[in-house]
């Protein structure tokens, strides 16, 4: 059979295409198991660092630590935490209409798991998932509200697809660390905490609720407040919030 | 006849494809901020090159010269899966500080130029020693420039503090210009001009 005949070139490229395909596949079945330990430890150390447990980047034992901390459902229409029994495929979610939908998800997943770190049977720390659209892409964060369920304790994205030196600060630990004893809510219960653009000084009127902007990054900034304050508002874990101040205080 | 000496040593400064022929450039600035990340992309460059020669050299005479190119984007684009599912599996942080670039290996001039230049006329064992000499070649240059990078840049080699940074209550203010694109091209540019003091030869005719 000649080299450059038709056949030949079928044969080849089939041949190459087997090959190849039984490496790459073999490759990425044998390794599924590992990386996906790797992301659960990468998820569980974020939440980790939102309970104010770790560090960023500190070398711990993820899984001694992770014991602490207490992972529920949550059913969102309701508020109430729901038990285990619905797997997260099953759920459909909720799709938002255009006003509801200000973090720019399209979709809700009606059950959520959030982390409670306790101690001695005292809520310490509610760790809640939130994400929204920032300029460019979803960003993916953590929230952790104090024992009041109104401080913010503290604020990390841990997945962001935005300009690194611009929007990309909302992980600059410096901009994140303002977060930290903000209040989420007024004495009503409204949505108070919003992102403002330039600088809040002690000056500035009800500063407890406001947190800088970001230079350079209107769009990022407008992103992180729309998201903050669609899942603390109604659509997002408002209604769970209730529902756990009226047990702390009926 | 070409001695296998040459081969594999000839690449490294003789004919270095960053440093003489310009190739491969756009990982030497993406990836050397850091010299953790620099080594890790060094290391999967020397993998993903030796192999494909040698795996492009067993075949070459079975391969016809229509779908050559497509034969040898296959073989490389399922090497770098593999590096790529290996690092996300055992080196998890630094597949995610890499991100993308691993997979860009791929399109690494390099890594093509050597397949079509080399791997397609010879033999799997000189193919292996030309694999890792250019290999090597890319290794040293991105060194280099990471070492210098992160040094300057952040203070740090391969993340631990040298020079005590300002911030920290040291003396050293870090030069933010070293963890940008361009001190990499200014890096490399000073590294081709003392290559080629060194040896004249590798000046271009005017």
């Amino acid at each position: 059979m000649r080299k450059d005949s038709i056949a030949n070139t079928m044969l080849v490229a089939a041949g190459v295409c087997v090959v190849c395909s039984l490496v790459v596949s073999t490759a990425a079945v044998t390794l599924r198991p590992i990386q996906q330990r790797n992301a659960e430890l990468e998820e569980r150390r974020n939440i980790l660092v939102a309970a104010g447990l770790a560090a960023p980047g500190e070398r711990i034992d993820v899984e001694a630590l992770f014991q602490q901390v207490e992972t529920r459902k949550v059913d969102l229409r309701t508020g109430e935490f729901v038990d285990a029994g619905r797997s997260a495929e099953a759920d459909e979610g909720t799709v938002l209409s255009g006003s509801e939908d200000i973090a720019g998800i399209r979709r809700r997943d009606d059950v959520k798991d959030v982390y409670l770190l306790e101690r001695d049977g005292e809520l310490q720390r509610l760790i809640l998932p939130v994400r929204g659209m920032g300029l460019w892409a979803m960003m993916h964060g953590l929230i952790a509200l104090g024992s009041d369920l109104n401080t913010i304790e503290s604020l990390l994205f841990y997945e962001h697809g935005e300009t690194p030196g611009l929007g990309g600060e909302v992980d600059n630990p410096r901009w994140r660390a303002q977060w930290a004893g903000k209040q989420a809510f007024d004495s009503q219960g409204n949505v108070r905490i919003e992102v403002i653009k330039g600088q809040v000084t002690p000056q500035t009127p009800d500063a407890e609720y406001k947190v800088d902007g970001l230079s350079g990054a209107t769009f990022t900034a407008r992103g992180v407040n729309n998201l903050v304050r669609f899942w603390l508002g109604e659509q997002g874990y408002g209604p769970l919030l209730d529902n756990m101040r009226k047990q702390v205080h009926p | 006849m070409t001695k296998p000496g040459t081969v594999l040593l000839e690449p490294i400064f003789d004919n270095n494809a960053i440093m003489a022929q310009v190739l491969g450039i756009c990982s030497a600035l993406a990836v050397t901020t850091k010299l953790e990340t620099t080594i890790t992309m060094c290391l999967a460059v020397i993998f993903v090159l030796t192999c494909s020669n040698m795996a492009i050299a067993a075949i070459r005479s079975l391969v016809p010269s229509s779908i050559r190119m497509v034969v040898q984007m296959t073989i490389i684009a399922s090497l770098v899966i593999v590096v790529d599912q290996f690092l996300k599996a055992y080196a998890y942080d630094i597949s995610r500080q890499l991100s993308v670039f691993v997979g860009l290996i791929i399109t690494n001039c390099i890594i093509m130029g050597r397949a079509e230049g080399f791997a397609m006329k010879n033999g799997v064992p000189l193919s292996f020693l030309d694999g890792l000499g250019n290999g090597i070649g890319y290794s040293v240059v991105l060194l280099v420039v990471g070492t210098v990078r992160e040094l300057f840049g952040s203070g740090s080699l391969l993340g631990y503090q040298i020079l005590p940074l300002l911030a920290d209550g040291g003396w050293y203010e870090p030069n933010g210009l070293m963890l940008l694109a361009p001190s990499a091209f200014f890096i490399i540019g000073l590294l081709i001009w003392l290559l080629r003091t060194w040896k004249p030869e590798q000046v271009e005719e005017e």
